[in-house]
């Protein structure tokens, strides 16, 4: 690349500027620091010489014809000396096409009140659509209950087997883990008092009733919660879901409803399968720590733990499943035309899925302690 | 002639833009008729609107003798059978093959048998221009042309008498552009379909279309055929039209 010259030359009221060379974006800078550095007060006359420039582009184009604006202005004769038709016409071409650009508007500056009103409002919106998205849900499955035939068991038993059956083995590990450190914590405080046998009640009340299910969900929540909205998302992107509409395949009849129903019938099992490795965790605790054989801590827990408490974790495995599907489906259906949408409602669904099933969880557990159960 | 889809006095806004305020255009029965305009006008939003897929505020269309705006489940569901849709980028279903992908409406309303769904969509297959030997490729396996070709494939699995393409052109380099143009005519004249489409491709409006309406600032600024076009004194249809008439 070679460079451009700028020289100056100063004689009594005439500056004379000679540009020499390829002036171009990367060269353009320093020019414009020398220009701007001219004490200029006593001039009349700015010559602008371009006869040895060989190359200029556009944005020295505009740099030139800056100057030349801005000295008019001040009341000084320009004068603009080239040779080059290239040159001279990209002059022309940035003459004509300058003016268009209208200065970008910037936003209004908006009061805090207002930036309040308009989150609250675009919160409510959000809300409202929510209730939409389930009145609809509730709709079509009455629309579909009506005929058996309309319950797509292929789908349903595929979504079973995707976030059901090969979901089993990260529930499996996560819970024997949980099992395995809540035992290993109880164990030593127990110790201290002697109380070795009553970590079976602690293991059996807390597991059964509070942690496989929660467990569950959560993991359930950021495995096929964000699956969902991802897969919904992208087919919303490539208009998958308008081509549906249009063919009179209803989106909630074909994606929706299996994914939820399958993901309500799965969720107790994998609970169940929470149960059984969590306890088996705290079983090994038990065994090396505390010195509980299992045969002890099974009958012991035969004894002591109501069928009651491993029912009340079961039947909280559809509700979560229903909030975790719903949740995920509904964001998945809120992804604009944009890729990153994508990204924003995946995390939005997995954060307020969790949140939605803790919430759920505090509820039933208050429920549950009143009812007396 | 009978009219096929009728919009009149048609209002769309989304948040405070006026997109359409007034519009009244009629279709009639085997035509290809175009809505053309500057981008951004909502060409692609009253395509939209016409197949259900958007709500308008103020106004009435009417499709195959449905009044959009008082149509019930299963009448919508009927005339949702009636037409084929082809979108911009094909919307092949990711998760199915070309051959899935066009038997999915028979399956799910027909109950031909196995061995006759698999002919027609061989036929469907022919007919579009596709090899059949690609039928069992996925979306993601196939190119841009074929993916419209596909998804063409798919809008004509009912035997539709009403089709809407999305830009069939756009991305398609000029050959595959002209060979889609000529199947469409094709297939009009084969199938006797009626054909609104929404196009920015000159060469395509002027090779197929029968009428157009162009839509400019927010209101039918022409609706006619392309030969009186240069009639009109809207800005946008002398700047897009203006070189070709010359």
């Amino acid at each position: 690349m070679s460079n451009s010259t700028l020289k100056l030359t100063q004689t009594d009221g005439t500056l004379k500027l000679d540009f020499s060379g390829e002036l171009t974006l990367f060269t353009l800078t320093t020019h414009q620091e020398t220009v701007e550095s001219i004490p200029f007060s006593n001039k009349s006359k700015l010559e602008i010489n371009l006869e040895k420039l060989t190359y200029l582009d556009t944005a020295a184009a505009i740099f030139l014809d800056n100057i030349y604006n801005s000295f008019s202005k001040k009341g000084v004769e320009v004068s603009l000396i080239a040779n080059n038709q290239d040159i001279l016409d990209t002059l022309e071409l940035v003459k004509s096409k300058k003016g268009m650009h209208k200065p970008i508007k910037h936003k209004k500056d908006i009061t805090p009140i207002e930036s309040i009103g308009k989150y609250v409002y675009k919160h409510f919106v959000g809300f409202l659509s929510f209730i939409t998205f389930l009145g609809e849900l509730f709709a079509t499955k009455m629309h579909y209950l009506k005929s058996f035939k309309n319950f797509r068991f292929k789908e349903i038993a595929f979504e079973i087997n995707e976030s059901g059956i090969k979901a089993i083995g990260i529930i499996a590990l996560t819970s024997f883990l949980i099992g395995l450190v809540i035992a290993y914590q109880s164990a030593f405080q127990l110790k201290i008092y002697g109380a070795n046998i009553f970590i079976v009640d602690m293991l059996g009340i807390s597991i059964l009733r509070e942690l496989a299910p929660l467990i569950t969900a959560i993991v359930i929540a950021g495995r096929s919660g964000s699956a969902f909205t991802a897969q919904i998302g992208a087919m919303k992107i490539t208009e998958e879901l308008d081509a549906m509409r249009t063919m009179g395949f209803s989106p909630h009849k074909f994606l929706v409803l299996p994914r939820i129903l399958a993901l309500m019938i799965v969720m107790p099992i994998l609970i169940f399968i929470a149960d059984i490795m969590g306890i088996i965790g705290g079983m090994v605790v038990a065994n090396l720590d505390l010195g509980i054989s299992s045969e002890l801590f099974l009958d012991r827990f035969n004894e002591v733990i109501a069928a009651k408490h491993f029912f009340i974790g079961i039947v909280k495995g559809p509700f979560f499943a229903f909030l975790i599907a719903t949740i995920g489906i509904y964001r998945g259906l809120m992804v604009k035309n944009d890729t990153q949408s994508i990204g924003f409602n995946t995390t939005k669904s997995v954060v307020e899925s969790i949140f939605a099933v803790i919430v759920c969880d505090a509820i039933f557990s208050i429920m549950f302690t009143n009812l007396g159960i | 002639m009978k009219q096929i889809i009728q919009v009149s006095n048609v209002k769309t806004i989304f948040g405070e833009k006026v997109v359409h305020d007034g519009l009244n255009l009629s279709i009639n029965e085997g035509e290809i008729y175009g809505l053309l305009g500057p981008s951004g006008c909502g060409k692609t939003t009253l395509l939209r609107e016409m197949v259900m897929l958007q709500k308008f505020h103020h106004g009435e269309i009417d499709v195959l003798g449905h009044n959009l705006s008082s149509i019930d489940h299963d009448d919508a569901q009927t005339l949702r059978k009636e037409w084929g849709v082809l979108f911009q980028a094909g919307a092949l279903f990711s998760s199915l093959t070309i051959a899935e992908n066009i038997s999915l409406p028979l399956i799910e309303y027909t109950n031909l048998s196995r061995k006759m769904i698999d002919e027609i969509v061989a036929f469907k297959i022919n007919i579009v221009g596709l090899n059949i030997n690609d039928a069992h490729l996925y979306p993601s396996q196939i190119s841009g042309g074929m993916k419209k070709k596909a998804g063409l494939a798919r809008a004509l699995a009912m035997d539709p008498k009403l089709l809407f393409l999305d830009e069939p052109t756009s991305g398609l380099d000029p050959i595959s552009a002209r060979d889609f143009d000529s199947l469409i005519l094709e297939l009009r004249s084969l199938l006797g379909l009626s054909i609104v489409m929404v196009s920015h491709d000159l060469q395509s409006i002027y090779d197929t279309l029968d009428r157009v309406a162009i839509i400019d600032n927010k209101k039918i600024a022409y609706e006619g055929t392309l030969a009186n076009i240069s009639a009109s004194d809207s800005p946008f249809i002398k700047t897009f039209f203006g070189k070709y008439n010359e």
